[in-house]
Formats: structure tokens, C-alpha cells, sequence
């Protein structure tokens, strides 16, 4: 178990496709279509400035919300019996299995005009919904999309919460509320953060959705439309992605700050 | 203890006590109370309920039936925060996120003490627990020992009228421990708090301790001072839980004499009312060798080791095993006589009644043509044969000797029991079985965990089937 | 009152998971379409997804991805994690931060990055392969995630008294070591398969005409919302539901034996 050798496989398939693509985009950001050094490229990212902002914007809300909604959830289902907790932690994972596309298509079917919740408003009196094709949709479609995935890490490590911890703290005076605050939430606090990054990460970045429920386009669709589609250009894209990239990796590591633990938790 | 004490320094009193888990009875009617400013330990095998009872008064669990009275005041259903009572955990559970210092101000924060009295009692207490200068340091970077003491730290600062403690030596080395034992037990002379303290540490609990409560399966066996659960143990149990001794099966047929191993050896003690059978209990440093011929029975030195203050030495006196500790060696292969002082026999009531091993059953077929009955006992159906005739329906008292049990894995036999206890009896392990219908005894010369279930198989041929008057009852 | 208002949230949470897909399951035996209002019952939704033969085949690529993905990344990802494992200090930082990567980085980034790579070694030739390529990528972290805590639990003389015993070490890797770590092998297989049968975004970028599930049915939305796409989501959600019953029924069968072992 000590030998090196039986790694070096892994070292290289690593090297080959997690570095060089990497590496690729690295080179095609600063280069242009003759190879030569440009910083050409980074100006579309300015240009597209406004895209990144909303696409934040949207992921920035997005995770407020499913943490909001997810936090107390995952409270409660810990309060539970061990059995119980098994099956809403199955039920909250189920959804997860159900095509990524087909979870957007259901929703498209729900908004769109003359769709079901039109439908709805129409028995009950009122006009057709606003909310299809707006910032409003494609919230809707990224909490619904990711919520397990917030839940899911605040739900596990507040259950690995070692109970006599709990009871240390109520044995030292502290009534329920002040077990949440001073014990539960920090402990749990790897568990959101893992949460957070789970979330935040695939909204900021998420394709389709926008289009779909937006009716615009999100940064993803953006870079998409750089490698497919009628204007490709490998090297704007690139570029692009790089900044994404560093923006994102910078927000984890600014989370990672506020936790000790070393190791992703794992759905 | 268990029955008087209605003094006004009684700190706590546990009253019928009981407490079950999924139908499992793991406290039996406890009676128990504590007086103040004591140092009482709980000492029992793991899995004997001493844990559930400082749970019970820490409040973490609520009893099903009795009362848990601190003071004059009835807290069975006070939450663990309003109670006047701290814990120190089996596994500390000190707060990772928090250092040191913060850990033992916890208490005092939520009390909304002001920051500078909060400063000074901390680091009163802290001096107090030999850890001056660690305040910052996070509790994960501490050793064993350290977060020990951190624990006791954040318990005591909240100066609580009664400290729980659970096992909290039980993950240190050996030299810490006893290191920590007499640190313990200065911190609590000098905080005058009173203490429970539950180990299964027989010598932690020697050591420690004022008064000492051996509990054995959810029940108290015996309560005393160190000196009296380690001269006088209350039975076989106590005796080969606290200290080292020889235990040995007597025949008693008057007071003041007891025969065992083959001779009859004087004591102190009377003959017990309902039968003679007893169980003798000899410690071995009170073991006098002899000249051979001279003492009560001779045996063969077996072995011979030395311990530094005395040798330790096994004699085998007709097969049985007894062990000896003296400051007189003895040749390996040597005849030596054996003396004991009669003052030093300490007898004991069997732990079992007279009606273990019989169970009244009812005849469920009847084959009298070939003397065969069938019986139904611990669920399954046994065949026995008789000279007797009985018919179907009619009740019987089913007698097992304990030689026609054989015990075997869970699983294995033809029905499940659980150990209650095991106990060496110098030349075998006599063993007490809990079944659903009754009580069982067996002897074995190898070993099982006590605690835990094991298989049984019954030797239909040994058992002994005789009519029985349906009035009596069955041994409970 | 308080239990009623936990049990409340919890109800209105799982109301706004399960409700979108009870709507298209509901609506998937709607015989009118566009579907708007229920007009009447109907199999036929369900029966249309085998006669499309593009769709059945879709299906077919996903699930051949997922299950060779998913071994492969065993492979890999235990080899990861024996390395990460083995390593120490800041070189096992890099290690372990640069093969999870693929993991921490956007989907989209991993994608477009794949893309690249394969474009400059297969020219226009993306296709079945690709995909899976890309998929192992993906996967291995989160076998690697998983079987890094069971390594860690292990006890490391476990393999040397094999060693001790006279295994060599391959033998004594396959005989003790494997066993051990075996649960969390296959925990990562499980979430393997189940992100590569999720998958949209890899697959899209590395594909080129290659259609696994998601693609398909992305491509077909594009036109809006199918029936079939409605009974797929029924026939989905079946399925899943029936592995879960079994999944739990066992483990709390399981659970309930080693409690009565107890005692």
C-alpha cells in the first residue's frame, strides 16, 4: 500500500484530463486564431458585464432562498425519529433522480401561457401569470432544481452532531434556542457551507434554464453559444469561462475561510 | 443506605426507580439516595444501567415510574438546564468550535454573568485543573488528560450542588488514571461538592470513593464504604466484581462450620434459614500456608509469581483452582497445608432461589403407551419420558438439573437466554441464565461474556417431570 | 401546536418538490394535447415512447454511459484515493484539491474544457467514447470522496499483518484491503451512475451527435413540451420509487435484525 507505482495511472489520466483542458483554456483565452498572444478576448467580457451580474444576481438570491428554506427544514427532519428521517431523507432525494431536463420541463409546462397555472387562474378569476419568461421563473427553476442539494449537506452533518454535545450544552443551561445558536449552528456551519457551494456554484453557471423559463439568456448560454451555435469562437469562450472560473473558485475559497474541516462532505 | 436515611444533609433520593428501552428493563426499582457533600460511586459491568441512572438525574432521559428528588423538590420533569446538577461526559463532549477557555465559560455565558467575573472564575478554575496558559488553545490540540480536565473544569465552574461524572477516566492510560483518581478526589475535597461517580473500575471505585454501590442487570446488589463491599461482600457477585478471591460452592450444616473443597473449615457466620448450599468466599492474601496436614485441606503449588510485595500463587486442591497471595513463597510441586482465620470465611446466600431450573408446565400431548409427554418450555417443544402417567393438559413442575443444560452461540441452541452472570468457581464457571419463562443454572468450565444472549440445549433424559398441585407457583 | 407547525413546514416543502411532478404524471394519461386541461384518459402517451426510436436509444447511450462510466471510475477513483492517502503535507493538498477539481469547478467549465481537449485530438469525431471519457472525468472525485473516509477508518496493521501472514502486497490488497474500503466503492459507484444518468451539460459539450437522455429530450423542448416527455417523467419516477421501497425495505430490515441481535 506504501509503492507508488499502482498510482501512476491515476496521476496521468489526471493529468491528461483534469490539467490539459485546463490548460487549454488558459492558452485559448490569451491567444487569438493565428496563436499569438491577445488579451483581445477579455473585452467581450467586459461587454457581457451586465450577463455576469444577473447571472450572480440569480445565483446570489437563489441560494439565499434554498438556505432559508432548507436550514429549518433540515432542523426539524433531525428532530425526528431515526426511521422517519430515513424515509423524508429519501423523499428529498428523489426528486434528484428525475432528469435534470424533464424537472425544467415540468415547470415550462406549469408557466407557460395557457399553461396549467394559467389555467388555474383563469377558474379562479384572475388574469394570466407574469411569471414565465422573468427573473422570477428562473428562480423558481434553479431553488427547485438545487434545493437537495442544500439540504441534503446541512442535513447530515447537524445529524452527525454527537448528542452528548447537545446535552452538554442543556446540562450547562441552555433552554432549545440557545442549543441551536450556540451549539447546532456552529457545528453545522460545515454543512451550510458545503450547501452553499453546492448551489451557488451550478446556478451561477446553469444553462437552459434560463432560456427555458427566463426567455433569456444566462452567462452559461453565453459561453454555450461561443461552442455551439452559428458564432463559434473557442477563444472568447474560453476567456469567458476563465473568469467564471476565478470568480467562483475565489467565492469558495472565501467560504472555505469561515471552515475548518478539510474534506467536501459527500451527498 | 438504601432504607434509612431521612436526615436533612440528603442531597438526592432516587425512589423506585425504573426505566425500560424497547421493552428491555434496564433499571429495576433503584432505591438510592446521596448525602450531601459525599463522593458515591455507581460501579457495576458495562450494560448493569449506571449510566441510565446519571441520566436520569442529569435529566436526559425521564424515568417510567418513581421519583428523582433533589433536595425537597421532585425533578423528574425539571429540563437538564434548570436543574442545579452538571455532567461531566464519558467522552467529554467538550464543544470543538470553542477553545479552552470558551468551553469552560459556557455555562457562565448563558447565565449572562458580566465578562470580567466571568474572566476570574474561569481562570480560578482552570488554575484549579492545572491548566493555567491554555485558555486559548483549541480543545482538539489537547491531550486526554488536558480535555479531561477541561470537562471537569466547565462543569464545576457553575459551582452545581451535585457533579455527575461518567466514566471520565475510562479513555486514559493507566498512569494518568491514577494520576487523575487522586486529583479527583482533591478537587472535590476542595470545591465541597458531592460527587456520583460511575466507573466500571472496581479499583477507581476502592480508591475514590466514601461509599461505594455495586449494581449488577438494572439492580443494586450492595451498598457501603470501600471497606465493607471489599471485606464483607453482600454475594458471589460483589465479591468477584470487587477484588480478586477464591469463590467456592459450601455445604452448611450448622452454624458456624462450612464444608468445601472436601473439608469442613470453622467461620463466623450462621447457617442460612431456607437451605444449605452457600457460596464461600476467601480473598487470597487471607490464605495462611502451612506445613502440608496442618491447615484445613492440603493442595499442589501449580504456580508461583512474583508481584514484587508478594508472590502469587495458584494450589490445586482436588481440581479446583485456588489463588494465593503471600509473602511466603512456595516450591512449585510442593504439598502445602492451608489456613484460614475464621474471621476471614465470608459466607454467602446463593444468588439464585431454591425453585431455579424448575419451571411448572402444562402437558400438551400425551403418549402414555410409550411414556412420552410433550412439553412446551421457552417456546420450543420437548419430548420427555416418564415412568409417571399423565394426560394431556395436566400441570407438571419440570425439573432441569444443571448438568442436563448445555450452553452454546445464540442461535445455536434450542432457544435463546440471557447471561445474567458468570462466576468461577475454582474449578468451573457457574452461570445464571434469564429465559422468558424462568431462571436457569448451568455450570461450564469455559468462559462467556455476561451481558449478552447465548444459546441453550436441554438433555430431555436429565430432566425430571412430577405432578404438581396447579396452586403452586412457578419460579419468578 | 409546535410539532403541528414543523410537520406543517416540512408538508409545504415537499409539496413544492413533489407537485410539478405529480402535475406531469398526471397529465401524462391526458389524451389532449397541448396539454392544458384533462380531456381524457389515455395510455397512448406511454406507448409513443417506444415507438420513437430516437428517444428509446437515447435511453439505451445513458444507461450504457452510466454503468461503464461508473466501473471505471472505481478503478480510477480508489487508485486516487490510495494516492491521496498515502501522501502527505502540502503535496497531498495539490493532490487531493486538483483531483476533485472536475467536481468544485463549474459543470459548464469541465464541459467546454473536454470539449476543447477532444476537438484537438478527434478532430469532429465526437461522439460515444467522448462522453464516456468525459463522464469518468466527472465521476472518479466522487469515488475517490467516498472511499477516502473508509481508508482513513482503516487499520493500517490490518495490511501488514497480511504482509506479516506472507501475502504479497497485491494479494494482501485484494484479500484485506479491498473488503474494507469495499462499501465505500460502491457508494461512490451508486452516485456515479445516478450523476451520469442526471447529466446534461457534460454530455452536451462532448457529444457532438451523440444523444444520451437529456440531450434528447433538451433537443425535443426546444419545440416545447411533448407528451412523451410527461410519460417518460411517470415511467421515471416509478422506477425510482420502486428501487427506493426495496433499497429501504431491506436496510430497515436489515437495521431491525441487528437491533434484536443486541439484546
Amino acid at each position: 500500500m506504501r509503492s507508488k507505482k499502482p498510482f501512476y495511472p491515476y496521476t496521468l489520466w489526471m493529468a491528461i484530463f483534469v490539467i490539459v483542458p485546463l490548460a487549454m483554456v488558459l492558452w485559448y483565452s490569451f491567444t487569438d486564431n493565428n496563436n499569438s498572444f491577445t488579451l483581445e478576448n477579455f473585452k467581450y467580457v467586459g461587454d457581457n458585464l451586465s450577463t455576469y451580474l444577473d447571472s450572480l444576481k440569480i445565483a446570489l438570491i437563489s441560494t439565499v432562498v434554498c438556505l432559508v428554506v432548507a436550514y429549518p427544514f433540515s432542523y426539524i427532519m433531525c428532530k425526528c425519529k431515526v426511521s422517519t428521517q430515513r424515509m423524508l431523507n429519501t423523499l428529498v432525494m428523489l426528486p434528484m433522480w428525475m432528469n435534470f431536463i424533464l424537472r425544467i420541463c415540468a415547470w415550462v409546462m406549469i408557466l407557460r401561457p395557457q399553461g396549467i397555472l394559467d389555467n388555474l387562474l383563469g377558474v379562479l378569476g384572475f388574469g394570466n401569470n407574469t411569471i414565465y419568461h422573468s427573473e422570477t421563473a428562473i428562480i423558481i427553476g434553479v431553488v427547485y432544481n438545487f434545493l437537495p442539494f442544500m439540504i441534503l449537506p446541512i442535513y447530515t452533518t447537524m445529524a452527525k452532531i454527537d448528542k452528548s454535545l447537545i446535552e452538554a450544552g442543556e446540562d450547562l443551561g441552555c433552554n432549545g434556542f440557545k442549543v441551536l445558536k450556540k451549539i447546532i449552528f456552529p457545528l453545522s456551519l460545515p454543512g451550510v457551507i458545503t450547501g452553499i457551494t453546492m448551489v451557488f456554484v451550478p446556478a451561477a453557471s446553469t444553462i437552459v434554464i434560463g432560456e427555458r423559463l427566463g426567455g433569456y439568456s444566462l452567462l452559461g448560454d453565453v459561453i454555450d453559444s461561443y461552442y455551439k451555435g452559428p458564432s463559434v469562437d473557442m477563444h472568447i469562450g474560453s476567456a469567458m469561462s476563465l473568469v467564471l472560473m476565478i470568480i467562483i473558485l475565489i467565492s469558495i475559497a472565501v467560504m472555505n475561510h469561515f471552515d475548518n474541516g478539510e474534506d467536501l462532505a459527500v451527498v | 443506605m438504601a432504607d434509612k436515611g431521612s436526615c436533612s444533609d440528603v442531597l438526592l433520593r432516587l425512589t423506585e426507580l425504573c426505566k425500560s428501552y424497547d421493552n428491555e428493563s434496564i433499571l429495576k426499582n433503584v432505591n438510592l439516595y446521596i448525602k450531601d457533600k459525599a463522593f458515591v460511586t455507581l460501579l457495576g459491568p458495562s450494560g448493569c444501567g449506571k449510566t441510565t441512572i446519571l441520566r436520569l438525574i442529569g435529566g436526559f432521559e425521564s424515568p417510567d415510574s418513581g421519583d428523582i428528588i433533589f433536595g425537597d423538590t421532585r425533578i423528574n420533569d425539571v429540563p437538564p438546564h434548570k436543574r442545579e446538577i452538571n455532567t461531566v461526559f464519558q467522552r467529554y463532549a467538550l464543544f470543538p468550535h470553542l477553545n479552552v477557555f470558551e468551553n469552560v465559560a459556557f455555562g457562565l455565558r448563558i447565565k449572562k454573568l458580566p465578562e470580567d467575573e466571568i474572566t476570574q472564575k474561569v481562570k480560578k478554575m482552570l488554575a484549579m485543573v492545572d491548566l493555567k496558559g491554555y485558555e486559548k488553545r483549541p480543545v482538539s490540540k489537547l491531550s486526554g488528560g488536558q480535555q479531561q480536565r477541561v470537562a471537569i473544569a466547565r462543569a464545576l465552574v457553575n459551582m452545581p450542588r451535585l457533579l455527575l461524572l461518567d466514566e471520565p477516566l475510562g479513555a486514559l492510560d493507566l498512569k494518568l488514571r491514577k494520576d487523575m483518581q487522586l486529583e479527583l478526589k482533591n478537587i472535590q475535597k476542595q470545591a465541597n461538592i458531592t460527587f456520583l461517580y460511575v466507573t466500571h473500575d472496581q479499583e477507581e471505585a476502592l480508591t475514590m470513593s466514601d461509599v461505594i454501590v455495586v449494581m449488577k442487570s438494572g439492580t443494586i446488589q450492595q451498598i457501603g464504604t470501600p471497606e465493607d463491599i471489599y471485606n464483607e461482600p453482600a454475594n458471589a457477585f460483589v465479591a468477584d466484581f470487587v477484588g480478586e478471591a477464591n469463590i467456592v460452592d459450601g455445604v452448611m450444616e450448622n452454624d458456624f462450620s462450612v464444608t468445601l473443597c472436601g473439608a469442613e473449615l470453622k467461620c463466623v457466620d450462621k447457617k442460612p434459614s431456607d437451605r444449605n448450599i452457600v457460596d464461600v468466599v476467601v480473598r487470597p492474601e487471607d490464605v495462611e500456608i502451612v506445613p502440608a496436614g496442618e491447615g484445613f485441606v492440603d493442595g499442589v503449588v501449580e504456580s508461583s509469581l512474583f508481584k514484587g510485595v508478594h508472590y502469587e500463587m495458584t494450589v490445586n486442591v482436588g481440581g479446583a483452582i485456588w489463588l494465593i497471595h503471600s509473602t511466603v513463597s512456595a516450591t512449585v510441586g510442593d504439598t502445602i497445608g492451608m489456613r484460614v482465620a475464621p474471621d476471614n470465611v465470608h459466607i454467602m446466600e446463593k444468588m439464585y432461589s431454591s425453585a431455579i431450573n424448575t419451571f411448572v408446565c402444562r402437558i400438551e400431548s400425551a403418549d402414555s403407551e410409550n411414556s412420552l409427554y410433550g412439553i412446551k418450555l421457552e417456546g420450543c417443544s420437548y419430548q420427555f419420558s416418564s415412568p409417571l402417567v399423565f394426560n394431556e393438559g395436566d400441570s407438571v413442575k419440570l425439573s432441569i438439573p444443571a448438568e442436563a443444560i448445555e450452553v452454546v452461540a445464540a442461535d445455536e441452541g434450542d432457544f435463546d437466554a440471557y447471561l445474567d452472570s458468570i462466576i468461577w468457581k475454582a474449578d468451573h464457571y457457574e452461570l445464571i441464565l434469564e429465559g422468558d419463562e424462568g431462571r436457569f443454572l448451568t455450570n461450564k468450565t469455559n468462559d462467556e461474556q455476561a451481558g449478552t444472549d447465548v444459546g441453550l440445549k436441554l438433555n430431555v433424559e436429565k430432566c425430571i417431570i412430577e405432578p404438581c398441585p396447579e396452586s403452586e407457583g412457578e419460579d419468578k | 401546536m409546535k410539532k403541528a407547525f414543523s410537520y406543517g413546514y416540512l408538508g409545504l416543502v415537499f409539496l413544492f418538490l413533489y407537485l410539478p411532478i405529480a402535475l406531469m404524471i398526471f397529465f401524462s394519461f391526458n389524451s389532449n394535447t397541448p396539454v392544458t386541461v384533462f380531456e381524457g384518459f389515455t395510455f397512448d402517451n406511454y406507448l409513443e415512447i417506444f415507438d420513437n426510436e430516437e428517444l428509446m436509444e437515447s435511453l439505451w447511450n445513458t444507461l450504457i454511459i452510466a454503468a461503464l462510466s461508473g466501473v471505471i471510475s472505481c478503478v480510477l477513483g480508489t487508485l486516487g484515493a490510495m494516492a491521496v492517502y498515502n501522501m502527505k503535507g502540502w503535496k497531498k493538498k495539490i493532490y487531493s484539491n486538483v483531483s476533485n477539481l472536475p467536481i468544485i469547478n463549474p459543470e459548464i467549465v469541465t464541459g467546454i474544457s473536454l470539449m476543447m481537449l477532444f476537438v484537438f485530438i478527434f478532430g469532429n469525431n465526437l461522439g460515444m467514447l467522448t462522453v464516456l471519457l468525459a463522464h469518468v472525468v466527472f465521476n472518479t472525485p466522487y469515488v475517490l470522496l467516498n472511499v477516502l473516509p473508509r481508508l482513513r477508518k482503516m487499520n493500517v496493521n490490518m495490511y501488514e499483518a497480511a504482509l506479516d501472514l506472507g501475502y504479497r502486497p497485491t494479494q494482501a490488497f485484494f484479500k484485506v484491503v479491498l473488503p474494507e474500503i469495499f462499501p465505500g466503492i460502491f457508494a461512490g459507484f451508486l452516485i456515479a451512475f445516478t450523476y451520469s444518468i442526471d447529466d446534461f451539460v457534460i454530455s452536451y459539450f462532448t457529444g457532438g451527435t451523440f444523444q444520451t437522455l437529456s440531450v434528447y429530450i433538451n433537443n425535443s423542448l426546444k419545440k416545447g413540451v411533448q407528451p412523451w416527455m410527461l410519460a417518460m417523467s411517470g415511467m421515471i419516477f416509478i422506477i425510482v420509487l420502486l428501487i427506493l421501497l426495496v433499497v429501504n425495505i431491506r436496510d430497515a430490515k436489515l437495521e431491525k435484525a441487528k437491533a434484536n441481535k443486541k439484546y
